[in-house]
């Protein structure tokens, strides 16, 4: 019996810590479930949605403009259909071009990043000179540019952008490297011998990641506002498929009789921009990251 | 009497809910015209004792017993109004850190004469921009800047760390103290640069008659100066006494710890 | 003086950052699918007609040569010929832009004079009521959509209140052409006719402030980190420690050094905020760059949509430079060793 007493507590791993930080946060454990419940939500659409079949060209000139009630939570639009159900698949829209923006902008911007920081010299000034251009372009105007010599179909807006975004986490990246590299260990693992692939990946890699994982939840909610307002200018995807930008500004249109149709959807982008944010923010204060805008 | 005598101070720290006291019944004097030092590690208390009776301790500290009395009067139950009307005046501090000390984006000018116009005004006294003006070059004369005007219209990035350190000495003469509180005077600078700050230090206070507190870990440099040390450990004065005697035949371990931890050159200085 | 160096460095920084844009924008806008000759003269043109149009335009020419040619032109403020409209390019702008400009200079000001303060007002009282307050509020303003708040504002102030005007630059009975600067604010003023000022700040407010919500809250937010940090530093406990006043330590002492990054934020978020310009200018039929931008993109009109970008890229390049300056100003140590602090 008395083994049992002196036995000591389990050591809490790494992961266990940061979640029992991560969860005493308020606003970063909402951040957190407002995106898993989009995600979810945007997943599940097809099977979890009351009228899967409004999502296409769906006419119903009698249910047109209703308002919100039990049936139609968020009301119907000019053509009859459902708006909750468009909103849902508008989700998955949404949630997808960041995705794709963010996956191909953030592994080509971390690595650029860290070859600039890392090996200086020509790299980093060529790789330098690059993100300044780019950073001196608004991004929503070279998104229009774009789509308007290429067909202005939302891959080309997100091809555009992701072009473009890079460059944020490239310089992030860049300085991060450039802070990690002036410390002695680097110094100290150079010596010793290590390669240079060893050094960025088991040195400077781990630190960057932090940095790096914060930015990308704030920059998650940035793009989707930046997509929903290209789809506003009606660069978005094709209709019929649903879209929360393009639904604002057909709702629009009828504003303020039917207010519904284009505030509703509007709240939606709103509420899944602040998820990511505020779960960006908690990421933040968990790593103790000062610098990420 | 001492123009400023600590009694029996105690403070205590409340962070997280979990109060701690920090200084355990502290008493110190300072007589008027002389120079005293407290001396003791990092963490032993000293900073603590010099913020309270500057009257800068953070919100969560609390003073639960003691008085501070300065020149007969307690600061601690003094009103507000009147212990203002003390501090950078009659009691003054010089400050610790040089490079961030000083406010980086006004002049030494506009700072030293800002502070003197607010002083003037606590103390009822009027004086006019021009006036306030030669007031700063004069003290900037007697910290022994070589050219008063020209510092006094640089901004402090223009200025080495010496130079720096005498504003801050300057910053406290503004008003003619008569108490100055010296927090680790030069431990920021080079040893020579420090050397000088402090030979400044003592000639500027056996001039003007002015006491000193000089709150300090480096017993080597308390010799020069003081006339009389406190040491301190753990919140607690652990040994008092005239600084020649102190050295000389220190009665506490403590204190011969301290004593043999100074850095011994050979000649002069070695003990 | 270093200041003038490094003023020096960060213009041949810019001239290089538009020379690089003005490559990209041009590759892209040639190396593209689709004809621009055909597209402009739409399908029942001849091929005669088109292959005209062509060599007028010079779209038959080497590429380089094409590049150059255009480099040259911009160089001399001209920005080539609309392919719609075949009025000049930078007639055109200069027609729309300053409209835009002045949207984004008063958004500007609105932000800063409302987002500095709460700011300054949240770290303050850090961590209490006032402070959490504005943190929430900055939160939700950084994320709502601009068309949304623009949509909002439209509804509530002007249908629903009707107390602001909610479509153009100015009402319909008032006759007046904005020059010389093709600012309404300033050419009132400098022509002295105060009720067209009043007027054009009516019609300015709404755009304004739903442009402005999203950059106040960056600034109330940065200002906010700004002012706690530089609290932390030792001159703030001297300046306690030597009596300054709390109000006076608070803006003289501890605002100024905290500026600078709320100053560099707002040159970042001009980016931003000329593509939020855009959409708010199409909800409030507001005349400027954004219309004119939407249209060359419905039209597909080539040279129309590089002007705009490149005139988008040059003024937020000015801009940035504008914030270094300003920086300088601001902090005497930039100024003195040349360096961005």
């Amino acid at each position: 019996m008395s083994d049992l007493d002196l036995r000591e507590p389990a050591a809490l791993s790494n992961a266990w810590q940061n979640w029992y930080r991560f969860s005493r946060n308020p606003t970063a454990v909402i951040g957190a479930l407002i995106v898993l419940v989009a995600v979810a939500l945007a997943v599940l659409a097809p099977w979890i949605v009351p009228y899967p079949a409004d999502a296409g060209a769906v006419v119903d000139f009698q249910h047109r403009h209703l308002p919100p009630s039990w049936e139609h939570w968020f009301g119907t639009d000019n053509t009859g259909r459902d708006n909750f159900t468009r909103s849902i698949y508008g989700l998955r829209v949404s949630l997808a071009l960041a995705g794709v923006v963010l996956v191909i902008a953030v592994p080509v911007g971390t690595v650029l990043g860290i070859l600039a920081g890392y090996f200086g010299g020509w790299t980093e000034i060529v790789i330098m000179r690059l993100t300044d251009i780019a950073l001196a372009i608004p991004p929503l105007v070279v998104a229009l540019a774009v789509a308007a010599v290429l067909e202005p179909t939302l891959l080309n807006s997100m091809l555009a952008l992701a072009s473009l975004w890079w460059t944020w986490h490239a310089r992030l990246v860049y300085s991060v490297t450039r802070q990690i590299r002036a410390q002695e260990y680097i110094e100290a693992a150079e010596t010793l011998g290590a390669s240079k692939l060893h050094i960025l990946f088991r040195e400077i890699l781990p630190n960057v990641i932090s940095p790096v994982a914060v930015k990308t939840s704030l920059d998650a909610g940035f793009v989707i506002l930046i997509g929903a307002a290209l789809s506003y200018l009606g660069l978005g995807v094709r209709p019929p498929t649903p879209d929360l930008g393009t639904m604002v500004a057909n709702g629009a249109n009828f504003l303020p009789d039917y207010w519904w149709e284009s505030m509703l959807p509007a709240t939606v982008i709103l509420v899944l921009a602040l998820g990511f944010n505020l779960l960006g923010d908690g990421l933040r204060d968990l790593f103790d990251v000062e610098d990420v805008r | 009497m001492s123009l400023l005598s600590v009694e029996d101070l105690h403070v205590a720290f409340t962070t997280y809910g979990r109060t701690t006291e920090v200084l355990g019944g502290v008493s110190l004097e300072v007589p008027a015209a002389r120079q005293v030092a407290l001396v003791g590690e990092s963490g032993s208390g000293k900073s603590v004792t010099m913020k309270a009776i500057m009257g800068l301790l953070p919100p969560a500290a609390r003073i639960t017993r003691g008085r501070i009395l300065f020149d007969g009067d307690d600061l601690l139950t003094m009103r507000e109004r009147d212990r203002l009307r003390l501090r950078g005046t009659a009691m003054s501090m010089v400050f610790q850190d040089p490079m961030s000390s000083l406010n980086p984006v006004w002049t030494v000018a506009d700072q030293l004469s800002t502070i003197l116009k607010y002083a003037d005004r606590r103390l009822g006294r009027a004086r006019d921009r021009r006036g306030r003006m030669a007031r700063v070059h004069e003290v900037l004369a007697q910290v022994r800047m070589r050219e008063p005007e020209r510092v006094a219209a640089s901004y402090p990035v223009q200025l080495s760390g010496g130079m720096r350190q005498r504003v801050l000495i300057a910053m406290a003469l503004l008003s003619e103290p008569r108490l100055l509180i010296a927090d680790e005077p030069g431990t920021a600078l080079d040893v020579t640069t420090q050397a000088q700050i402090l030979k400044l230090l003592k000639d500027l206070v056996t001039e003007r008659q002015l006491a000193l507190l000089m709150i300090t870990h480096n017993l080597g440099v308390v010799r020069e100066t003081c006339a009389y040390t406190y040491v301190m450990h753990r919140g607690a004065i652990v040994e008092e006494g005239e600084t020649a005697a102190i050295f000389a035949a220190p009665r506490e371990d403590y204190t011969r710890e301290l004593i043999a931890a100074v850095p011994r050159l050979t000649g002069r200085d070695a003990a | 003086m270093e200041f003038a160096a490094f003023l020096a460095r960060r213009l041949a920084w810019s001239v290089l950052v538009l020379v690089g844009l003005s490559i990209v924008i041009f590759t892209i806008a040639r190396v593209m699918p689709g004809d621009p000759a055909r597209m402009a003269l739409g399908p029942r043109a001849s091929v005669e007609q088109v292959e005209q149009l062509k060599s007028e335009l010079g779209l038959d020419r080497p590429f380089v040569e094409q590049y150059l040619s255009y480099v040259s032109g911009l160089v001399r403020g001209d920005l080539g010929k609309s392919l719609l409209t075949r009025r000049s390019v930078s007639d055109d702008m200069r027609a729309s832009f300053p409209a835009t400009l002045e949207l984004v200079l008063v958004t500007i000001l609105f932000a800063f004079a409302v987002g500095v303060p709460l700011g300054v007002i949240a770290a303050n009282w850090k961590d209490r009521w006032p402070d959490n307050a504005v943190r929430g509020v900055a939160i939700f303003s950084a994320v709502m959509p601009a068309f949304f708040i623009a949509l909002l504002l439209q509804v509530l102030a002007g249908y629903v209140l009707q107390i602001l005007p909610t479509t153009g630059r100015l009402p319909r009975g008032i006759d007046f052409t904005a020059s010389p600067t093709g600012m309404l604010l300033v050419d009132s003023l400098v022509r002295g006719r105060p009720d067209v000022f009043l007027e054009a700040l009516r019609h300015l407010l709404l755009p304004a402030l739903a442009l402005s919500l999203a950059t106040m809250g960056q600034v109330a937010r940065i200002t906010r980190a700004s002012m706690i940090d530089v609290s932390r530093q030792d001159y703030i406990e001297a300046a306690r420690a030597f009596g300054i006043p709390e109000r006076l330590r608070l803006f003289k002492y501890q605002l100024r050094p905290a500026f600078v990054p709320p100053l560099t934020i707002a040159g970042l978020e001009f980016a931003s905020l000329i593509g939020n310009a855009f959409v708010v200018e199409l909800i409030f039929s507001f005349d400027g760059m954004a219309a004119y931008g939407v249209r060359a993109i419905q039209q597909k009109d080539l040279n129309a949509i590089m002007g705009v970008v490149m005139v988008s890229g040059v003024f937020f390049v000015l801009v940035n430079l504008a914030i270094d300056l300003a920086v300088g100003l601001v902090d005497p140590r930039v100024r003195i060793r040349g360096a961005r602090a």
